[in-house]
């Protein structure tokens, strides 16, 4: 199995003629993803890389049988974008898109979860994150997809290159990973790790899980109770950020320690108290996921 | 970017929300006389105008009660050295002080809305005990608070204003100026795209009048689109290199220590940070070099590291994705030799082509030491930096040296890395 995308997975590429998401869409077919749609409102009726450009998501889902968005729209655009994928009946919408404005992510967020309450979820990864990969079925994002190697180890990250060390030492302790999910640097995410954990934890193709977290939020924190109440399979961590001064935007929108809240501490204390692996040492998360593979999950 | 007092209050103003009449900012003694005339009758409030908390503490706002009073004030703040918790030992300089009317107060509340990202929306943050740090009160009476969501469209209701204003013990003939203050403050938040407004403290003055005593407030940078005015603003805590590096679009921000780093991604670029310190070692720097690690941006990445003479070494470590090695080894090499580095240059890389990309460094005949690991790399790093020869000490050149490195220069605003706190 795997989470979130497998081989059945029809992606929709909004703003698939636009230059970043020309270039990963190619590199997305190239892994073998079956992109059947872009949408570009105008241009619909047109080809692009030899995929049908549509004008409406709602077109790309009737006439194309997409079922998940990768949304590479230019961040003023980009929550009406999500909004169009969401209300199109799209399932799993994946947004790539740095720099939204955080005030139209909560409007986001609260149109999700009006939706959700109404019994149509929506599942959001994203924005301003690498996006997902199930490694040797379905690459949807910017991930370089030759690290990555199919098997157990699930990968939930709120960085992109810190995902791709993570995951290439995996790769090289011949660790392979069911799914990698980046869930994004911002303050506002549609997914945390909480919710990408709990996806691990009931996928049975998974028997443990890599979480890279940073300062800043409390993510992390919620991420060691759900762990320490509903997980049975081992959780591996490494936290970014232990020297980054305090009230600063370490890059990322969300990795900030403000007003003492979200330190390289605190997340670390909640964690390893909830009984995850904590790996001070980025270089070592491969070789620890290693030396604990028999705890792994059969 | 976080705002000074008397721009959230201008901003407060705009919209209706009572502070105390204000003689506006200055930064001359010679515009005192017109400030305090503007402001209205004695007594005044000096205060600093600077984005650290704690300014009261720190002797960065007086009361004066005549005209004489007010210069001896005024003069005393205005380029004084403000330090406070919030700013380090090495404090900020103050610039500009704001001259306001004082205001007589019967009560102080505490008021602010603030992104709460474990609900991805506002919340409304009262007490009833204002002019205290509202993160100690947190922590040690968390029952003294009173946390409140705002839809972040519709923006504060009627009824949940009026449910804080009860809670706040306001009397049943303030309610309404309160809800009204309220909500225009969370007009304020989502018109300006703010990260966070605060009221610290919200006065009751003896009269019963509501007025926002002090104003602190941060916007989001990702909506500098729609706010023009913000985009144009100087941002006052970054240094004149973080800003040289925003306008080639790096991501840069300078420490204290002494490796310089040059890092794709902002996740890798902390852990990197974090992993030289691991080794023993200091980071001089925060730096993503974004996407694009070509030779130009490489080229601008190790001009901006080379700027801050505190540098001893420098540390590349990159993680090629999708962006091949041997086009990464080119552009170090290609800038290397731009720049002319003469520093010990450790460089670490990892991803598509990797032996065809160190191959190629080695073949530069460069001088560089090249690492396995990020580990590998932050060791060999540090190893570096003790390695080298002592500041050559003919000529007074060491006694010159060391005093240049220990120096500050003034408008470099103070901060610490967190190596050192608890």
């Amino acid at each position: 199995m795997s989470i979130l995308l497998d081989n059945d997975s029809r992606i929709v590429v909004q703003g698939l003629t636009g230059s970043a998401g020309s270039f990963h869409a190619q590199q997305c077919i190239a892994y073998g993803s079956k992109i059947v749609a872009g949408v570009t409102p105008g241009k619909g009726g047109t080809t692009h890389l030899d995929v049908p450009v549509r004008d409406t998501v709602t077109d790309a889902v009737s006439k194309d049988g997409a079922n998940v968005s990768l949304i590479f729209v230019p961040p003023p655009f980009a929550a009406d974008a999500i909004l169009e994928a969401a209300g199109s009946g799209i399932g799993l919408i994946i947004c790539i898109t740095e720099g939204i404005p955080v005030l139209d992510m909560a409007r986001v967020k609260k149109v999700l979860g009006e939706m959700a309450a109404a019994g149509n979820p929506v599942r959001l990864v994203g924005p301003n994150c690498p996006g997902v990969i199930t490694p040797g079925q379905c690459k949807a994002g910017i991930m370089p997809g030759y690290i990555h190697k199919p098997g157990p180890i699930g990968v939930v990250s709120r960085s992109g290159t810190l995902t791709y060390e993570a995951v290439w030492q995996l790769t090289s302790q011949g660790l392979g990973q069911s799914t990698v999910v980046g869930i994004g640097g911002d303050p506002i995410a549609g997914s945390n790790h909480t919710d990408i954990l709990r996806l691990f934890e009931d996928d049975p193709e998974t028997s443990g899980v890599v979480m890279i977290g940073e300062i800043g939020g409390t993510a992390e924190e919620e991420a060691a109770r759900f762990f320490k109440e509903n997980m049975s399979k081992p959780v591996f961590s490494f936290i970014a950020g232990k020297t980054a001064p305090p009230g600063r935007r370490m890059g990322h929108a969300g990795a900030i320690v403000e007003g003492g809240s979200g330190t390289h501490e605190g997340k670390t204390k909640a964690l390893s108290a909830a009984g995850i692996h904590m790996i001070e040492n980025l270089s070592m998360i491969g070789v620890t996921v290693a030396k604990h593979a028999k705890e792994l999950v059969a | 970017m976080k705002l000074l007092e008397y721009e959230a209050k201008d901003l407060f103003r705009a919209k209706g929300i009572a502070v105390p009449p204000t003689g506006g900012t200055i930064r001359d003694l010679k515009q005192l006389a017109g400030a305090l005339k503007r402001a209205g009758k004695a007594p005044w409030v000096i205060k600093a105008q600077v984005l650290a908390g704690g300014r009261g503490k720190a002797g960065g706002v007086k009361l004066a009660k005549t005209p004489a009073e007010a210069k001896a004030v005024a003069k005393m703040i205005l380029g004084m050295t403000l330090i406070s918790p919030q700013t380090g030992p090495k404090g900020v300089l103050v610039r500009e002080v704001l001259v306001d009317r004082a205001t007589d107060i019967d009560r102080e509340l505490y008021l602010s809305i603030v992104l709460d990202r474990r609900e991805g929306r506002p919340a409304i943050i009262a007490s009833a005990e204002g002019g205290v740090e509202i993160e100690k009160l947190a922590h040690e009476r968390p029952e003294a608070i009173l946390r409140e969501p705002i839809d972040p469209i519709r923006g504060v209701e009627d009824w949940q204003a009026r449910r804080v204003g009860f809670a706040l013990g306001l009397k049943p003939e303030q309610i309404g100026p309160f809800v009204k203050m309220l909500k225009q403050l969370s007009r304020v938040f989502i018109d300006q795209d703010a990260n966070m407004v605060e009221v610290n403290p919200l006065v009751v003055t003896k009269k019963g009048d509501l007025i926002a005593l002090d104003a602190k407030m941060a916007t989001d940078d990702n909506a500098y689109y729609r706010h023009p005015e913000f985009a144009k603003r100087e941002d006052l805590e970054a240094t004149a290199l973080d800003k040289e590096a925003k306008k080639v679009g790096i991501n840069y921000i300078e420490l204290d220590g002494n490796i310089g780093c040059l890092v794709n991604g902002a996740g890798l670029a902390m852990a990197t940070m974090d992993t030289v310190s691991l080794a023993g070692g200091s980071p001089a720097n925060f730096l993503d070099v974004g996407g694009g690690a070509n030779a130009d941006q490489v080229t601008r990445a190790f001009q901006i590291i080379l700027k801050d003479k505190r540098v001893k070494a420098v540390l590349v470590n990159i993680f090629g994705g999708i962006m091949k090695c041997t086009t990464i080894a080119e552009g170090v090499i290609t800038a290397t030799k731009r720049v002319g580095l003469k520093l010990p240059l450790v460089v670490r890389l990892e991803g598509t082509q990797v032996e065809e990309g160190k191959a190629l460094l080695t073949k530069s005949g460069i001088k560089l030491i090249q690492a396995d690991s990020l580990w590998d790399a932050a060791q060999k790093a540090v190893a570096a930096v003790k390695n080298l020869p002592e500041e050559p000490a003919k000529n007074g050149a060491a006694k010159k040296g060391k005093a240049a490195g220990n120096l500050v220069p003034a408008a470099r605003p103070q901060r610490k890395t967190s190596g050192g706190q608890k």
